[in-house]
């Protein structure tokens, strides 16, 4: 699994040996009835597909429905039509998906090693292939001498870390990430994309991403998606030809820039009418 | 590059909070738990009121050391710490059971629900004669009445800690393969940890109420009997010492169950 570091050549190779794994999603909508039986859309035939490896990014204003998009996906959620498609998965031994949400969602009573090592627990490996994976994982995200730990002592940049280990250790074939750096500080929150990047480029999962942040989307992206407000409709899907690995001065080129304003434009309207909006 | 700046009217900012700091006054309680006591000691030993109605403390103390030294005692607390055992820790479990039974599972919630609201306000002493009807004068209906009255805060705890778990933590359990069986007990059950034992802290408070009150009706050992046997016997020192024994008892448990809660749940700050 060395692609990564290789380039294209090695990748295709690599893929042609282990198959293809791609996620469709085909004609998906939903349409949430609260108590009232008032009817809210929340997606509108949204049609994508996140092809092996690749980091897909769905930015847009709050709330066209890219959480719930991601909860789908997730198996979180039932979607009112369309459907979800893994193809290519050669077995079902463990899910297929992990999911790195916004509040960390760590168990508060397992230490840093315990939540990383639930995901493989429940897959029933054994004691040896669970602290395997547990201490690699623990260092990719570099929490190596916090494994005793339980999260309230960690800071948020710490329990993200952790939530992204956990993820990771049940060796996914699709990475959900839903606003993950969003309740972070601004620094941190920058490190933090960093760091994810370097993963990503590191483990080549495949990962679909859900931020509001558009500097953080073309950063991070392959392609970034974006989702036009409430009904969240498919309004463009964007490649970003940037080079990787990415290093956090990408953020000052003129390419880059060009990228976030180009969504900017898209998002503006949308974003300024759902401030005015009331609150579901 | 300093510039002298001449001040003309000085108004210097002053902390506003200071009366808000709380500063502990150790001492002063302990002295003034020393002077009610050696207050009370002295309008008794001056003969202010008889010693029917108010012992001096060291005369509580002497009692207690007696009844220590016959053996007397051990058997009351050891009545009593039996019924309260037994009623107690069978509520505990049954109690836990039924609330994560609740919490859980809908079809559960809509049969025991109602039975539990109907029931829960009775108090249960009064349930005791009915106890003592089916179950005979023995201890079976004390142990009874002690588990209802622990029953209810558990169930009640337990079903709320079940129910408030954050749904966050059981998607991603999820997401991480757990099903459904696996969730209750490692998401569900230690989310309601700190339920369980809030409910336990109510419970025991709970529990020594209702052995007095079952032993003041009707048995021949116990706190309670003795208390009441020596109201009839009009021997007061022998009551005060048994309340002061309660209320010890009361302090030993709440600490028993803080140190299992701190045991138990290491990740609670």
């Amino acid at each position: 699994m060395e692609a990564g570091h290789e380039g294209p050549g090695t990748k295709a190779l690599t893929w042609i040996i282990e198959a293809i794994v791609r996620v469709i999603i085909e004609k998906v909508s939903k349409t949430y009835v609260d108590t009232a039986g008032e009817n809210t859309e929340a997606l509108r035939d949204i049609n994508l597909c996140n092809e092996e490896n690749e980091f897909l990014v769905v930015v847009g204003p709050s709330g066209c429905g890219k959480s719930t998009l991601l909860n789908i996906v997730a198996g979180l959620l039932p979607a009112t039509s369309g459907r979800v498609v893994f193809d290519g998965i050669p077995d079902n031994s463990r899910p297929h998906t992990a999911v790195v949400f916004q509040e960390f969602a760590l168990f508060p009573w397992r230490t840093v090693e315990r939540n990383v090592v639930y995901g493989p627990e429940e897959r029933g490996l054994s004691r040896q292939e669970r602290q395997k994976l547990t201490r690699h994982y623990i260092e990719l995200v570099g929490l190596t001498g916090f494994e005793k730990k339980y999260p309230h002592q960690l800071s948020g940049g710490m329990k993200q870390r952790v939530s992204i280990a956990r993820a990771l250790a049940n060796d996914p074939w699709l990475l959900l990430m839903d606003e993950p750096f969003s309740a972070l500080d601004a620094q941190t929150r920058t490190i933090m994309q960093g760091e994810l990047s370097h993963i990503y480029e590191k483990t080549q999962k495949s990962v679909l991403y859900i931020t509001h942040n558009i500097q953080e989307a073309v950063f991070l992206g392959d392609r970034v998606v974006v989702l036009s407000r409430r009904p969240g409709r498919l309004q463009e899907i964007i490649t970003i030809d940037l080079p990787r690995p990415r290093h956090e001065h990408i953020v000052m080129e003129p390419k880059f820039l060009s990228y976030v304003d180009q969504i900017w434009e898209h998002i503006r309207d949308q974003a300024k009418a759902a401030l005015v909006e009331e609150n579901p | 590059m300093t510039k002298e700046v001449q001040l003309q009217a000085e108004t210097v900012v002053h902390d506003k909070t200071v009366f808000m700091v709380r500063q502990e006054h150790r001492m002063l309680s302990l002295v003034s738990m020393l002077g009610i006591l050696g207050v009370w000691e002295l309008i008794a030993r001056l003969g202010f009121v008889s010693p029917l109605f108010l012992p001096a403390p060291s005369a509580v103390i002497i009692t207690g050391y007696k009844m220590a030294l016959s053996g007397e005692i051990f058997r009351h607390i050891g009545a009593s710490l039996w019924r309260i055992f037994w009623g107690f820790s069978c509520a505990a479990i049954v109690g836990t059971l039924v609330g994560i039974l609740l919490g859980f599972f809908s079809i559960a919630e809509s049969i025991g629900n109602p039975i539990i609201a109907s029931t829960y306000p009775i108090p249960k002493i009064a349930i005791l004669p009915l106890l003592i009807l089916w179950l005979g004068i023995g201890e079976y209906s004390k142990i009874t009445v002690i588990g209802l009255g622990v029953f209810f805060p558990m169930v009640i705890n337990v079903y709320t800690g079940v129910r408030n778990a954050d749904p966050v933590l059981i998607k991603a359990a999820i997401s991480l393969g757990s099903n459904r069986r696996r969730i209750i007990y490692k998401v569900i059950l230690p989310s309601a940890l700190p339920m369980i034992f809030a409910g336990l802290k109510l419970g025991i408070g709970i529990a020594l109420l209702l052995v007095v009150a079952a032993e003041m009706i009707a048995a021949d050992a116990g706190i309670g009997f003795m208390i009441l046997t020596s109201a009839d016997l009009m021997q007061t020192t022998k009551i005060m010492f048994g309340i002061s024994l309660l209320s010890m008892l009361g302090l030993i448990f709440s600490w028993l169950i803080d140190k299992l809660e701190k045991l138990c749940i290491p990740w609670k700050k």
